[in-house]
């Protein structure tokens, strides 16, 4: 290789997949100055975040499909307005009760009370004590998510500054609050609903959030966590509320690659990167599937964290229990997407006259027992029979994502596990799909003539595309042990690895996953400190 | 009194509200918001098309051989560079310099102009024509105005007429709409791109329904009052009654404006220099002359950090309202001293920012001037850090593109 050629493959820091924290983590560090690569395996970056164009004129949100844990602070650190970022109201939240009847909720808060009313008049009062309980959680955890976890087995004074921290941040909530927390962290989504609702279908509203996924059902301990965690989101200060990027989520990533690359970071498209290269025991820069070596003393992955440990490095490099914690670490995908193009809005038969229930997402899933039943399949290696259904006309809330009068349906469908016992998804795909919308055809009577295209994304589909891991969309579960010290290992959970300038930042570090954005940020703290040093 | 006057369009989009919250805007009927969400109907104008009903303003028709030079003598903005075809944003001073209301002046031939107002102003006009070869009229009741904007408004109004593919930025021409001769401007109150269609009272409905038929498939929308205000904050869009005061109404100096110092500067061409004269001109001549502007204008973007940190020390969660504040806040410098006041204030959707229309002190009043905003959080005065900035806040290249 040529002097020049060399001198083109050398940067300050390589960024390993440009999946929306790769490109948050390149973008931090271009800012800083370093002279930054982003090496992308797919033919556009964007990772489980890309709007795809499957028919002329209808766009497709692949895999995810709206934006609610982005954290603020990276809108305006990395001047995302500026490169066109624009998170378009979803202003209504539609859940068909199963009985014909709907809960609809909107922007006005008293006219939501009296929607909840009309089903139970007591459960009015309970929906202000409900979102006013966990709104006082949220802001309890809020700062152990916006901060890095810190090191309780360190000996280093440093660290021992952030134990002090979080410990006198824990003293400082209240009984109540923090025993909120823990019921949340460590309960059912079920068990803690049932303390303030009474009407099935208000309680299966609220459980929907607990489930996405995570292969847990509304009444598995843990489905509290899965639900607390999307609560965290937030859309211009209004918690637990969600947006439709313009463009969709891969219009979103477009806005973090212009970005990126605004701050002077390289994103190559088409490059897999394939080993890690390492030097002494440290990362001096990766090689791609065909042998092209790009060299720089800081390579970071932002690969889920059985890439970044077992397949990217050689796990003889690493220590034992790290290894042992990465293969150990559960990865479950049970989420599915069925996207369709229609020829028109479906009509829900109470609803014959308006679309305003059309607005944001629309809730298949009318109680908890008919979601745990969905999950009971899964359980035994099955999908559901009636799956639960979390869907999104995002053409109505933004029209150029299909043709006038036409639309795109993104719907999430849940339980699909990865492992499928006796058959596999390449056989079951078209079933599956068929299964979805017959649910979708039960509440929606015509449903099936309005389709015009139809996508079943499998999680086996997801793991090929994207790398995840079985499919699974956080990279890594949302379990209470793979979370804040433990994600994605004890240890190991401030982003740094034992090779030394070989860092992590995807989603399954600490606070991912879903589009948050926050740990490409808080592991460029991480990098930018280290070298600073 | 027979009840509270309703516009021309009012049958229709009555029909479309339901929420039954309205204001009454120069004494008429007019709409907050049309749904449970105003924000829902903002993003139809940021992002797709929204139609407003601003058949509230007054409108006056001017004609005569003379209608040019009683114009020229009232407007601040010099009218005789407004040829067939164009129309101008302008307003309207007292003797004293001090802004009395603003509108927009279309001119359709050598004698004959239409001009919108904010507040009824017939007889000022009539004194000032009094002696020239000049009819004024006022057609308020006669025409419906019906505001189109939003960045697909050119793609659905051109379904309806070729004109508005080409129509320039603030030009306006006849057009045929549902069999109703009507005109169309490239006008608006929201500055994005965007029409208004001025068309007679008795077709208002047929053209507002042919509109909102070409707008199927669009995500099109009629968009309340809540909504504009936004919008128009965004776009550094001066109210009257919030960013100032008609002057000959004012009972203190403090509530009396000038043009400089509402943000019009450069509506002031000629004055300066005499060569352009017109109700008040010799006082603004004096104020530019002499440097005596008590203010200037300028927008202020608040700082999200200290916002949030205000917010968060407190115990409370930061707000980001699109609704406007309804109250006037002081701007303050680095020693808590008044420098200015706020008269608007937001959370941008599309800006992701907290944003305000202000009036400094003129040393302050360069881009970038670091500031406070004074803000009240559990119930007590404090300060959120504020930088002045040019405005519009929002100005896509659509607008006038």
């Amino acid at each position: 290789m040529s002097e020049e050629d060399m001198s083109t493959h050398e940067y300050d820091a390589i960024v390993v997949g440009g999946g929306h924290n790769g490109l948050t983590h390149a973008a931090y560090l271009a800012k800083a100055g370093l002279r930054t690569l982003v090496l992308e395996k797919n033919g556009d970056v964007g990772g489980a975040a890309i709007t795809e164009e499957l028919l002329p004129g209808f766009q497709f949100t692949t895999f995810s499909y709206a934006l609610s844990l982005l954290r603020p602070e990276i809108i305006h650190e990395l001047d995302l307005v500026e490169h066109g970022f624009l998170p378009l109201m979803m202003p209504s939240s539609f859940h068909p009760t199963g009985d014909g009847d709907y809960l609809l909720f909107g922007d006005d808060h008293q006219a939501n009370l009296q929607e909840i009313r009309r089903h139970s008049p007591r459960d009015a009062d309970a929906y202000e004590r409900y979102h006013f309980d966990l709104d006082r959680v949220c802001q309890a955890i809020r700062p152990l998510f916006d901060n890095p976890p810190p090191n309780l087995w360190s000996k280093d004074p440093e660290d021992a500054v952030d134990v002090k921290w979080l410990v006198d941040h824990l003293g400082s909530v209240d009984r109540k609050t923090m025993h909120d927390v823990v019921r949340l962290l460590t309960g059912s989504a079920s068990d803690w609903l049932d303390d303030y609702f009474e009407h099935e279908a208000i309680k299966g509203y609220h459980a929907s959030s607990s489930i996405i996924g995570s292969k847990v059902g509304p009444m598995s301990p843990g489905s509290g966590l899965v639900l607390l965690f999307h609560k965290m989101g937030e859309h211009d200060g209004h918690l637990g509320s969600w947006a439709f990027h313009k463009g969709g989520n891969g219009g979103f990533t477009q806005v973090l690659n212009r970005a990126a690359q605004a701050y002077g970071a390289e994103v190559r498209l088409g490059a897999h990167v394939t080993d890690l290269i390492t030097q002494e025991g440290r990362a001096v820069g990766v090689a791609l599937e065909d042998g092209t070596e790009f060299r720089a003393p800081v390579v970071v992955s932002a690969l889920d964290p059985r890439r970044t440990f077992l397949d990217l490095c050689d796990p003889r490099e690493l220590p034992l229990d790290l290894v042992d914690n990465i293969r150990r670490m559960k990865f479950r995908g049970v989420s599915a997407k069925v996207n369709f193009a229609l020829d028109g809005l479906p009509v829900f038969p109470a609803l014959p006259d308006t679309v305003d229930h059309y607005g944001g997402f629309l809730n298949i899933g009318p109680t908890i027992e008919y979601v745990e039943r969905a999950f009971d399949a899964a359980k035994y290696g099955w999908y559901s029979d009636q799956p639960f259904i979390d869907a999104a006309i995002q053409s109505v809330v933004d029209p150029d994502m299909a043709p006038p009068g036409k639309h795109v349906m993104s719907c999430f469908v849940q339980y699909a596990p990865y492992e499928l016992k006796d058959s596999d998804w390449d056989t079951e795909r078209d079933t599956f799909g068929d299964k979805a919308q017959a649910v979708l055809e039960s509440h929606f009577p015509g449903f099936g003539d309005l389709v015009l295209h139809r996508e079943v994304v499998t999680p086996v589909d997801i793991e090929a595309r994207t790398g995840l891991t079985e499919g699974n969309i956080f990279a890594g579960e949302f379990l209470a042990p793979q979370m804040y010290f433990f994600r994605p290992a004890p240890g190991w959970s401030q982003y740094a690895t034992p090779v030394e300038g070989y860092y992590q930042c995807g989603s399954g570090t600490h606070p991912g996953g879903c589009v948050i954005g926050s740990p490409g940020r808080l592991a460029s703290h991480r990098v930018l400190r280290d070298l600073a040093r | 009194m027979t009840g509270v006057r309703t516009t021309p369009f009012h049958p229709r989009l009555s029909e479309l509200n339901d929420q039954g919250l309205y204001t009454h805007w120069q004494g008429t009927l007019s709409p907050l918001r049309y749904t449970h969400a105003p924000k829902h109907e903002y993003f139809a104008v940021r992002n797709s098309v929204g139609v407003f009903d601003t058949s509230p303003l007054y409108k006056y028709v001017v004609t005569g051989p003379d209608a040019e030079r009683l114009l020229a003598r009232a407007l601040v903005r010099d009218v005789t560079t407004c040829r067939p075809g164009q129309a101008q944003y302008t307003c309207w001073c007292d003797d004293g310099g001090h802004v009395m209301h603003d509108g927009v002046v279309f001119r359709h031939s050598a004698d004959e102009f239409f001009l919108t107002a904010a507040r009824p102003t017939l007889s000022w006009f009539q004194e000032l024509g009094s002696g020239l070869r000049v009819e004024l009229e006022d057609v308020t009741e006669g025409y419906g105005m019906l505001a189109v904007q939003g960045p697909r408004s050119r793609q659905v109004l051109s379904t309806l007429m070729p004109e508005a593919e080409t129509l320039g930025y603030f030009d306006h021409v006849p057009v045929k709409v549902a069999d109703t001769a009507a005109t169309l401007s490239r006008t608006g109150y929201t500055g994005d791109l965007g029409f208004e269609l001025t068309v007679p009272d008795e077709k208002a409905v047929d053209v507002l329904d042919a509109v909102l038929a070409a707008g199927q498939g669009h995500g099109i929308r009629p968009f309340g009052e809540e909504a504009l205000m936004t919008l128009r904050i965004e776009a550094g869009l001066a109210l009257i009654d919030i960013e100032w005061h008609d002057a000959r109404l004012a009972m203190s100096d403090a509530h009396k404006v000038t043009p400089k110092e509402l943000g019009f500067g450069w509506m002031l061409r000629g004055v300066r220099d005499g060569s352009r004269r017109f109700v008040g001109s010799e006082a603004v001549r004096r104020e530019l002359v002499d440097g005596t502007s008590r203010w200037l204008t300028t927008g202020i973007v608040v700082d999200w950090a200290d916002w949030d940190r205000l917010y968060r020390d407190a115990g409370l969660f930061p707000p980001k309202s699109e609704h406007p504040l309804p109250y006037e806040s002081m701007i303050l410098d680095d020693d808590r001293i008044e420098v200015g006041y706020c008269t608007s204030f937001v959370y941008s959707p599309v800006l992701q920012r907290h944003i305000g229309i202000a009036r400094v002190r003129p040393d302050l009043a360069a881009d970038g001037t670091e500031l406070r905003l004074e803000l009240a959080v559990n119930h007590h005065n404090t300060t959120v850090r504020v930088r002045t900035t040019k405005m519009p806040f929002f100005d896509p290249a659509r607008k006038k593109g």
